[in-house]
């Protein structure tokens, strides 16, 4: 149901002139707003085409642009399977019939979901300097990558658990009754089911991955945003280079936010009845 | 852990001011709360409207600002904004940077608030304001009075979600140079990696702390709130 079926009927041919009237004026707030703007940011001199024509030279791409994303799509990539990892033991391991397993790896997952993910990330990163465990140029890499597993895996681990409690009970049932075990109905019949269902959550959740790369530019990490950021204070042009690194990454993330709403309406009849999967907020469940 | 470790360990405390640094996160959390409330109910009216352009406006803004990093616009905010085009929010360098990055925050947040309300307006069932209307109320009168009150209870929920991502992302606010916990954090493990696990023990279940509690009330709020149907 979408919002606009809620709170409009079909408008009347009054209602419509309203509309229109209505149109033009917002059109030219709008309009004018992005005027003012621009015409501060000409004010400045930040207009002028030098600081723009370092972006249509391919040097500029391939020095600094090109290998800063390939770092952020590197990290987000590994990241994306760790974090895959993590949330699949721990989610079942919420899910185990064994109560210690079931609260602890509950303590874990609600633990990483509470903890901001930049402040896991100079530990990790601190933490693997100090200690001679790796290589110290690899260290901000490890550590965007540890940081982004604990807190995505944590949220992907609530996705299983949810998924599963989301299917219906007869799915389990008849599990048991063909004489599977609890430990097999959730592994043969209702965990890949569950996994389905997450298809849309799961993709969503790789967008906030693929963005908290960023937050590897505070550790030193030479990711698209640090990238952007050299080339900006070398040449002058901060504000475009970030506007060309923000872009950059409002491009990846839309074709992302594009292909999950996709897999939404395609896995929609793959699942038992209308099995659904979201992370919960962030309680302590009873349960 | 011997008696020597703790004792080290909270020696630290006379010398670090842990305590104002989570005053410093809840500070731009509060600030940038109200910021990001106000800029995101505008930007959900305006989604909703029946005024093409406005939607569109709405739409653009939310897209952008969602896919956006966090990190991305705090360091326009302070770099861009500050740094290339003189904007200056208060004479005092601290307080400049502590609100380059409230309203960096802010303007990102409002889109999550945005989508948030909207999902409110999404859990009112089309049979009520199909009623609002057989009984002749206009378009401003079935949402003020029909659609807005049980929209704005089931937006309570994913409200609460982005409060708290905002109390955890309100950290990134050290991209701009803001002294609070994770430059905090940064520079205690600098002066003592002898104690770096309690150091990180520390902040995190800080945040637990200051994060769990918003979590269960929210949801207990919710609870309460939430239309029966």
């Amino acid at each position: 149901m979408s919002a606009r079926s809620v709170l409009f009927d079909a408008p009347g041919p009054a209602a419509r002139r309203r509309m229109r009237v209505f149109n033009v004026v917002a059109t030219v707030v709008v309009a004018g707003i992005a005027v003012l703007a621009l015409w501060r940011l000409a004010d400045k001199g930040q207009l002028a085409a030098s600081l723009w024509t370092p972006f249509l030279d391919p040097s500029t791409w391939t020095n600094f642009l090109l290998p800063g994303l390939l770092d952020t799509l590197r990290a987000a990539a590994v990241a994306i399977v760790t974090s895959g990892l993590f949330g699949l033991v721990f989610g079942l391991g919420r899910l185990s019939q064994v109560a210690a397993v079931r609260w602890v790896s509950g303590l874990v997952v609600e633990f990483f979901r509470a903890v901001p993910v930049l402040l896991m990330m100079i530990f990790f990163w601190l933490a693997l300097g100090y200690s001679d465990l790796v290589e110290a140029p690899d260290a901000p890499f490890l550590a965007v990558v540890l940081g982004l597993t604990l807190y995505n895996g944590s949220v992907f681990a609530e996705l299983v658990r949810s998924g599963v409690h989301n299917l219906p009970r007869g799915q389990r049932e008849a599990a048991l009754a063909i004489g599977l075990r609890p430990p097999q109905s959730l592994r043969l019949v209702e965990v890949p089911q569950a996994l389905i269902a997450m298809l849309p959550a799961i993709a969503s959740q790789l967008v906030v991955i693929l963005k908290d790369t960023a937050l590897g530019q505070i550790i030193t990490y030479g990711e698209l945003l640090d990238s952007a950021r050299r080339l900006g204070s070398g040449q002058g042009n901060i504000l475009q280079a970030l506007l060309v690194a923000a872009l950059v990454f409002i491009a990846l993330n839309y074709l992302l936010t594009r292909f999950a709403e996709r897999l939404a309406t395609s896995v929609d009849r793959r699942t038992a009845g209308a099995a659904r999967a979201e992370a919960p907020s962030l309680v302590v469940d009873p349960d | 852990m011997d008696d020597g470790y703790l004792a080290q360990f909270s020696s630290l405390f006379s010398q670090f001011d842990v305590l104002g640094a989570f005053g410093t996160n809840l500070a731009l959390t509060f600030f940038a709360a109200i910021g990001s409330l106000a800029i995101g109910t505008v930007l959900a009216v305006m989604r909703i409207s029946p005024v093409p352009s406005l939607r569109w406006a709405g739409g653009t803004y939310v897209t952008f600002l969602r896919n956006t990093p966090l990190t991305i616009i705090i360091v326009f905010c302070a770099l861009g904004l500050w740094g290339q085009l003189g904007i200056t929010l208060s004479s005092d360098f601290q307080t400049n940077f502590f609100r380059l990055a409230v309203l960096g925050l802010a303007v990102y947040h409002a889109a999550f608030v945005c989508e948030a309300l909207r999902s409110g307006v999404n859990t009112v069932p089309v049979g009520q304001a199909e009623a609002a209307r057989a009984i002749g109320l206009g378009f401003g009168q079935s949402a003020r009075l029909v659609i807005l009150p049980q929209a704005f209870r089931g937006a309570v929920a994913p409200l609460g979600n982005v409060l708290i991502a905002l109390i955890k992302n309100s950290t990134v606010a050290a991209a701009a140079s803001v002294p609070e916990t994770s430059g905090l954090m940064r520079t205690m493990i600098e002066n003592r990696p002898d104690v770096i696990l309690a150091i990180f023990a520390t902040f995190a279940l800080g945040y637990v702390v200051v994060v769990v509690p918003v979590g269960l009330a929210t949801t207990a709020l919710s609870r309460r709130l939430s239309v029966a149907r």
